[in-house]
């Protein structure tokens, strides 16, 4: 089966971004799982909302490939809690991972408005 | 990733780890729910919905950490188990099947290496042992060697560690009304030594004792003979026993376990070579070169190969037969591999073993296709659990290895159910060969090569069983996963053509097993009813060992003359007569080489045919036909000139131009002469070749150890009390040998048909009802899935019995497409049969029909349930059900 063949699915869109929107939130910081979560419905106005169970395996994921570090913190309320922050790698993953989203934006958006002469 | 994580300890530290992590998230969504106004209660069970299942989140999140293969395996392991766990019809169908495929196997090769392989136990370097074996250039058949080549040969090689005699004997040891038969071997006096069994009490032979005629009368003793005979008498060295008429001096007891160098009987005593004379009837032999008596075998220096070696002792024996003419013209050695010694039950064993090796292997084929069809239907029912893990990332090659593993969690446990098995068959062999009144001696053993094979059947079984599920479930469709599966007509779908497939390949090869059952079965019934060229009704038969009493040759001759008559004048008795050797008994008749007057021996020939030594009444007794000429009379004593009667192959082969009576053959220094012609008759074995033979009256060629045939009506337990009463009459001290049937001793001679047929009877047996259950199963399945259709059919008119009919012919065509396949596969595969066959062709028509019948008998029964389920198909329920 090659990948033209397979139509793209919700779940198959989410696991090609999520690296993306996890990366780009952690620019702003060290977050716990749960903060990156919240950060991103509040960063998208609720229209994207992160599966808890494509999130963790997600994060463990880029922490194997190095593109995020993890430490064990305390947090406000004194709880321990997993904090995970970019490392340099996951810079330059972000960087490119960004220009393809930019590219991939621009030709989609490009598709989605048709040209004025095929309008009857 | 940090070392640590890679320990089982770090292991255990990172999953509490993510415990605490996804426990701290589900507070924190909590709280926040609290503090947007919900209550405890509801925030808490709101907060655990979002965060969705808890274990399932776990177990994906884990595998992103790409830890050691012997992680994850132990990580696959478990989620095995939890799944086998959760369908145990399914786990304990499986097993089931997969162990009586492996046991089976299993089972087979135990007997193989208990028998054929490492034939001995608690000898030493059996894989550097070679048989030699005596041949005579251009003729079939074998012997052993003679005494002096035997030595020559021992002086002169650089290849051989050494060369040991060990040739089979018996003795009779009176055990109150009945005489007991008990094996031993003559061996040369490094034996002990040379196969590295130290005795449990006293010592093995030195070397002196091989030499000197009769000179010493010592013995070592079974391990079995000691505890039962002697009571375990630890005090018994030095004690004497009286074996042959000869007081042996007991030296040694053998260790427990140890059975002696033979495939068959159990040794119960060894004497060293010189006693030849008082154990190996025939005369003494030690220094005649023309007899060739010795079973022996060489032990290879390590690193030598058996080519190297049988190149050696060729121009050994080449030598010896320019040196001497006389013995040895036309005189080859051959070495033989263990598993091919013609002296002991390996030879007959290996044909049969090899077959049963072939017909477990197809068991376990069909075992594990049968696994495979279940793990494919549970594939499908897991199509959900596969889809969400490859959504998240989950490599296609983790989804295959935990089917594997999967399989391999189910092939172990039947691999450790299959050495139950194997265990507790072992002696399988043993019930199964026709009892012959002497220990038998067929072990099955599980060392750790059986170990091995078992788990190679194990991984075989994990990899058939395993991976042609997790093929098509590899193959998923994300995107069209998410659609119900529509299940098509009948039979349609991939999935079913690659369970078709399986169950195809069960039905032929059941039903080649059949056929080969089949043929077994219709060559014993041949067996039974071919004659032997004499009768066998109402002939028993009872061996009388006066050698063993001690009786001297004028007693002997008086002795048997005596109970000759008394049998004779018992009422009910019609003939009685003796022979030295019976037909189709494990005595080896008396060959010799012999000169016949007018017959030119081309250069390197040397006629030597068998011959039996016979009373009088023999012929009329066993019913062989005197064709011309005479049969012996009592005038053919020792003190009238010695006489023979042929058989009509020995006529023909060296009288061909003139009648045999009146001809002389000269015979160990005696001319004798021809006064009859027998018909022909099997001597041996009904698969014998015909061949020259001829018999000698027993008071010219007198032996000790007679077997007395008696032709009569009465029941056997008559004639034994009858018989043991005349012999105590005589001899009080003396019992016969357990009292058999003609019947039962030509029965003995086909084991090899009757132990193949057991184990192809059982094995087909099994086969038969994997494949009846894979049928079975693929026909429910399929019933199962097209549901709807068959819904809609009955929606649009069909009647039952179409459906029923539309069923039946799915379950008709596979079966019909898998006896073809089995017919072909058949055809070609029955000729290794070969020697086991009698009378039968390898492609009986009848044979093959019958297969044909029984395997529709068994896919009928079947596909009749499943086909019946569809007939009563609701077609309301089954559109709406999707």
């Amino acid at each position: 089966m090659t990948k033209k063949d397979l139509p793209v699915t919700r779940i198959e869109i989410l696991q090609g971004t999520l690296d993306l929107i996890i990366l780009q939130t952690l620019r702003w910081g060290p977050r716990h799982g749960y903060g990156i979560a919240q950060m991103i419905r509040a960063g998208s106005r609720d229209v994207l909302q992160v599966d808890t169970g494509s999130l963790y395996p997600a994060l463990h994921r880029l922490e194997r490939q190095g593109a995020v570090a993890a430490d064990w913190e305390v947090s406000e309320n004194n709880q321990r809690v997993r904090v995970y922050r970019l490392t340099a790698a996951g810079r330059k993953q972000l960087a490119a991972e960004r220009s393809k989203w930019d590219q991939l934006a621009v030709a989609i958006a490009g598709l989605m408005v048709p040209p004025a002469e095929s309008e009857p | 990733m940090k070392l640590s994580a890679l320990l089982p300890s770090g292991r255990r530290r990172r999953e509490e780890e993510l415990d605490e992590e996804l426990a701290a998230h589900l507070r924190m969504a909590e709280a926040e729910r609290v503090a947007r106004g919900e209550s405890p209660a509801d925030a808490a069970a709101n907060a655990s919905r979002e965060f969705g299942n808890m274990g399932l989140i776990k177990q994906i999140t884990r595998e992103m950490w790409g830890s050691l293969w012997l992680d994850r395996l132990s990580q696959d392991l478990r989620f095995g188990l939890r799944m086998l766990r959760r369908s145990p019809g399914f786990s304990i169908l499986a097993i089931f099947c997969l162990t009586l495929g492996i046991g089976a196997n299993t089972a087979v090769y135990s007997w193989i290496e208990g028998i054929l392989v490492r034939p001995y136990a608690l000898v030493a370097d059996q894989d550097r042992m070679v048989v030699l074996v005596g041949k005579t250039r251009g003729e079939p058949g074998h012997d052993g060697l003679s005494w002096p080549d035997f030595l020559d040969l021992r002086r002169s090689n650089k290849f051989f560690e050494a060369f040991v005699a060990d040739k089979i004997t018996g003795t009779t040891l009176a055990v109150g009304d009945r005489a007991e038969r008990v094996a031993g071997q003559i061996v040369s006096a490094n034996y002990f030594e040379e196969i590295g069994v130290r005795p449990f009490l006293g010592r093995g032979f030195e070397s002196a004792e091989e030499t000197g005629r009769n000179a010493h009368p010592v013995v070592v003793i079974g391990y079995k003979m000691w505890r039962d005979r002697f009571r375990g008498d630890l005090g018994i060295l030095g004690k004497t026993q009286l074996m042959n008429g000869v007081r042996h001096t007991i030296i040694g007891v053998a260790p427990e376990g140890f059975n002696g160098t033979f495939v068959g009987y159990a040794m119960q005593f060894w004497v060293p070579a010189s006693m030849q004379e008082t154990f190996d009837l025939g005369g003494y032999k030690l220094e005649d070169r023309g007899a060739r008596w010795v079973e022996s075998f060489g032990k290879l220096k390590p690193g030598v190969t058996r080519a190297q070696a049988q190149a050696e002792i060729s121009a050994a024996a080449r030598r010896l037969e320019a040196e001497y003419p006389e013995t040895d013209r036309g005189r080859e050695v051959e070495l033989s591999p263990l598993w091919r010694s013609p002296f002991n039950g390996a030879s007959r064993m290996y044909p049969t073993l090899r077959i049963a090796a072939v017909v477990a292997f197809f068991v376990l084929l069909i075992a594990s296709a049968n696994v495979s069809n279940l793990l494919l239907v549970r594939a499908f029912a897991r199509r959900q659990e596969m889809t969400i893990r490859l959504a998240v990332g989950s490599g296609r090659g983790r989804l295959v290895r935990q089917l594997v593993t999967e399989g391999l969690i189910l092939s172990a446990l039947a691999a450790a159910g299959g050495l139950l098995v194997a265990h507790f068959g072992r002696n399988l062999l043993v019930r199964v060969i026709p009892s012959r009144g002497v220990t038998l001696n067929l072990p099955a053993s599980i060392d750790w090569r059986v170990l091995a094979i078992s788990a190679a059947a194990c991984l075989a079984t994990t990899l058939l069983s395993g991976l042609v599920p997790a093929i098509p479930a590899s193959k998923i469709d994300l995107a069209s996963s998410i659609k119900s599966e529509t299940g098509g007509v009948v039979g349609g779908s991939e999935r079913s053509r690659v369970r078709s497939g399986l169950v195809l390949l069960q039905v032929s090869l059941s039903f080649v097993l059949l056929v080969a059952a089949g043929l077994l079965v219709k060559s014993l019934q041949a067996m039974r009813s071919a004659s032997p060229g004499f009768s066998t009704a109402d002939v028993l038969l009872a061996g009388i060992d006066l050698n063993s009493a001690g009786y001297d040759a004028p007693r002997k001759e008086t002795f048997q003359n005596e109970l000759l008559d008394r049998v004779q004048s018992l009422g009910g008795v019609r003939s009685a007569a003796y022979a030295r050797v019976a037909p189709f008994s494990y005595a080896n008749y008396n060959s010799s080489p012999i000169v016949i007057e007018g017959y030119a021996a081309a250069p390197d020939e040397q006629p030597a045919p068998q011959y039996d030594e016979v009373s009088p009444a023999f012929f009329a007794t066993l019913g062989i036909p005197i064709l011309s000429g005479r049969a012996f009379t009592r005038a053919d004593d020792e003190s009238a000139p010695p006489v023979a009667v042929v058989n009509e192959a020995m006529a023909a082969r060296y009288w061909s131009r003139s009648s045999p009576l009146g001809g002389i053959l000269h015979l160990k220094g005696r001319a004798v002469r021809v006064v009859g012609i027998a018909k022909m008759a099997n001597y041996a074995s009904l698969l014998e070749i015909p061949k020259p033979f001829f018999y000698v009256p027993l008071r010219q060629f007198p032996a000790g150890v007679v077997v007395l045939h008696i032709r009569t009506n009465l029941r056997r337990a008559t004639i034994a009390s009858a018989l043991a009463r005349e012999i105590h009459g005589l001899d009080p001290g003396l019992a016969p040998w357990r009292l058999s049937t003609m019947r039962e001793q030509i029965d003995i001679k086909s084991e090899a048909q009757i132990v193949a047929l057991t184990l192809v009877g059982i094995f087909g047996g099994l086969a038969l009802v994997l494949s009846a259950v894979g049928l079975y199963g693929v026909m429910s399945y399929a019933v199962s899935q097209s549901h709807r259709e068959l819904g809609l059919r009955m929606a649009l008119g069909a009647a039952a019995s179409d459906l029923l009919r539309l069923v039946m012919r799915y379950g008709v065509l596979l079966t019909a497409a898998g006896v073809f396949l089995g017919m072909v596969a058949a055809i070609g595969s029955t000729r290794l049969l070969g020697n086991l066959l009698y009378q039968v062709s390898p492609r009986d028509p009848l044979v093959f029909g019958s297969a044909f019948l029984v395997m529709a008998i068994a896919s009928f029964a079947a596909c009749l349930l499943p086909a019946w389920r569809a007939a009563r198909t609701d077609p309301a329920r089954a559109l709406r059900d999707r």
